[in-house]
């Protein structure tokens, strides 16, 4: 267990390192924010949207949560670190340490995800609260709307490293991380609401989300936060994302104990 | 008889390399019709090395050394063959085994690019589970054996070549290995950096008893260090023995220089050694101690000139070597 903090420890001072990259990237968030909410708004001004189904203050608070966690739950935040050692042979260093490579890796991804958003999610998250009417982020409706928030939200974080580690092993065979990173992002960032929020989606795509783990890392937490899916329900999704993360990461061991099987280091 | 700490049988390995002749046309062929060839790595190397030995491990580019190394320490699977060391099979119980074994590769870093030494070092504690005490007294012999005190809160990234593959040395070794790996730790070092990283690994391997193996092109490496060497080529294995046994077997050759007390007389001639240079006061010759003993030789120089001062060179190591690789055609 030590090493694992300790894994996160390295990887937040690591983080720390980039002050003006974790500047910059508030600012861009703060402004994709705006234009996101901008643009929604005018559509719903304009009757396109269904303001019983998803009323825009909970579409605002959607999408500013999607701008406070971005690097929590994007699907294409990567650790470049790890495609670089696979690439270029320097994973033989990893496999000379007596921990297995999956559990490794996995921290490794927690950790730089959390890093990067303990460090933006406050500053960004007191300016939009601050926001007046309508462009700020609402309230919780209740205290247990919040818990179940904080909880889905957090298996929504280890359900999309889960997801990621898939791309990393796939590197062992492809050798470049660029076609199954685009691949896997573009549809991965549609089919989880990040382009469109779920329920501005038609009804069979909705469907089609609904069955496949994407939507359960975003879309179903800050739903759960606004109170748009209800507790009950709420309840039920965390069941579905527990079960999802036990599958995807069963089938990541599985692969990457093939992959290592075969494994070639690269280069001398 | 004693079984060695490390043991191999048999190993083989063979990749699949892809290949295509230079040009856009090829590239564009190579799209739909790849051709492979199958590369053998290694071809049944079998050796047992013994507890508290250093060996050296050479032999050209591409002969297989890293990838004996790697298979030894659970990173590549054989295709065949046994391997056991301290009892386990590397790339089967990978996890357990190497909490054993240190490696260091000469041409990567295993410490963190952007953070102080340090920190990495604190790392590797974690992970490994060093006891606090084994670690403070770990890192304090090797910051005074390796000289570190400077380098440990540098971030990695501005440290030299040689600063930093001091602390890759240092960092394989927190954990007290008994065996440890190293694939060219000297490669790229100045003369200053390599004595000391010789010098340490003689230390650590009077003092704590590690074993060690070493891969290297340079031949001042092993004479300095290697109590026994293995030359691979092509994949097999082609000597394993001492340093003296191969220069017995090759290095018969001796050339002997003697100074003396300005001499007018006519030039020695001495039966079975060849006169190289002669003036009044050098003369060098050569001879091969199968015809001719070393004290012969003294003797009959000593008869006819008053000498001050005598040196006896064998040949060269790295002649041996190259003699060795055209003698097996690698």
């Amino acid at each position: 267990m030590r090493a694992y903090v300790s894994i996160w420890r390295l990887r937040f001072i690591n983080g720390m390192q980039y002050r003006a990259a974790a500047l910059a990237g508030m600012a861009t968030q703060l402004f994709f924010g705006f234009v996101f909410i901008m643009i929604f708004a005018a559509f719903y001004r304009s009757g396109g949207g269904d303001s019983t189904a998803f009323p825009l203050q909970d579409l605002i608070t959607y999408v500013w949560l999607q701008q406070i966690f971005l690097s929590l739950i994007m699907l294409w935040i990567r650790d470049n670190e790890i495609f670089a050692m696979v690439t270029s042979g320097n994973i033989a260093y990893e496999l000379c340490r007596p921990m297995g490579l999956y559990p490794f890796w996995f921290s490794k991804l927690l950790a730089q995800r959390v890093a990067g958003a303990v460090l933006r999610c406050f500053p960004i998250t007191t300016v939009v609260f601050l926001l007046p009417e309508p462009y700020g982020l609402s309230a919780p409706p209740s205290w247990t709307a919040l818990l179940l928030f904080v909880v889905s939200l957090l298996l929504g974080l280890i359900l999309v490293v889960a997801i990621s580690m898939l791309i990393y092993i796939s590197v062992f065979w492809t050798m470049s991380p660029t076609g199954s990173m685009l691949m896997i992002s573009v549809a991965g960032e549609f089919l989880a609401g990040m382009v469109i929020p779920v329920p501005l989606m038609p009804e069979w795509l909705q469907r089609i989300t609904y069955a496949l783990p994407f939507r359960w890392t975003t879309d179903f937490p800050f739903r759960v936060y606004s109170g748009h899916i209800p507790q009950q329900e709420a309840l039920i999704g965390i069941g579905v994302q527990f079960g999802w993360i036990a599958a995807l990461a069963a089938f990541g061991m599985w692969l990457m104990r093939k992959a290592l099987r075969n494994v070639v280091v690269q280069g001398g | 008889m004693e079984k060695g700490i490390i043991q191999l049988t048999g190993i083989g390995k063979s990749f699949k390399v892809a290949e295509r002749t230079a040009g856009l046309r090829q590239a564009a062929k190579a799209l739909f019709v790849r051709k492979h060839r199958i590369v053998e790595a290694l071809k049944d190397i079998s050796f047992t090395v013994n507890e508290g030995e250093i060996v050296g491990y050479i032999g050209p580019n591409g002969a297989g050394k890293s990838t004996t190394i790697k298979v030894m320490s659970g990173i590549l699977v054989p295709d065949g063959g046994t391997c056991s060391i301290m009892g386990y099979t590397p790339w089967k119980e990978r996890t357990d085994y190497v909490r054993h074994i240190g490696v260091v590769f000469g041409q990567r870093s295993q410490l963190w690019w952007d953070v102080p030494v340090i920190d990495s070092f604190e790392l590797l504690r974690d992970i490994y589970r060093i006891p606090d005490e084994m670690y403070r007294e770990n890192l304090a012999v090797l910051t005074e054996m390796l000289a570190l005190a400077d380098l440990l809160g540098v971030p990695v990234r501005q440290l030299s070549l040689g600063q930093r593959m001091r602390c890759e040395i240092a960092a394989s070794l927190l954990h007290s290995p008994k065996i440890l790996f190293l694939d060219e730790p000297t490669i790229g070092l100045d003369a200053v950096s390599k004595l000391a990283v010789r010098s340490f690994i003689r230390r650590i391997n009077q003092e704590r008893g590690v074993t060690v193996i070493l891969t290297t092109h340079d031949m001042s490496d092993i004479e300095a260090l290697a109590d026994r060497i293995l030359m691979i080529g092509k994949g097999t294995l082609l000597y394993d023995g001492s340093l003296e046994e191969l220069r017995s077997r090759f290095g018969t050759g001796r050339t002997i220089t003697a100074d003396y007390r300005e001499y007018v007389g006519e030039p020695v001639d001495i039966p079975g050694a060849t006169r190289l240079q002669w003036s009044t006061e050098r003369a060098v010759y050569s001879f091969d101690t199968e015809s001719v003993v070393l004290a012969d030789v003294i003797a009959q120089l000593s008869g006819s000139v008053e000498l001050l001062d005598i040196s006896v060179d064998s040949k060269d190591i790295d002649e041996m070597i190259v003699q060795l690789y055209e003698e097996h055609q690698i």
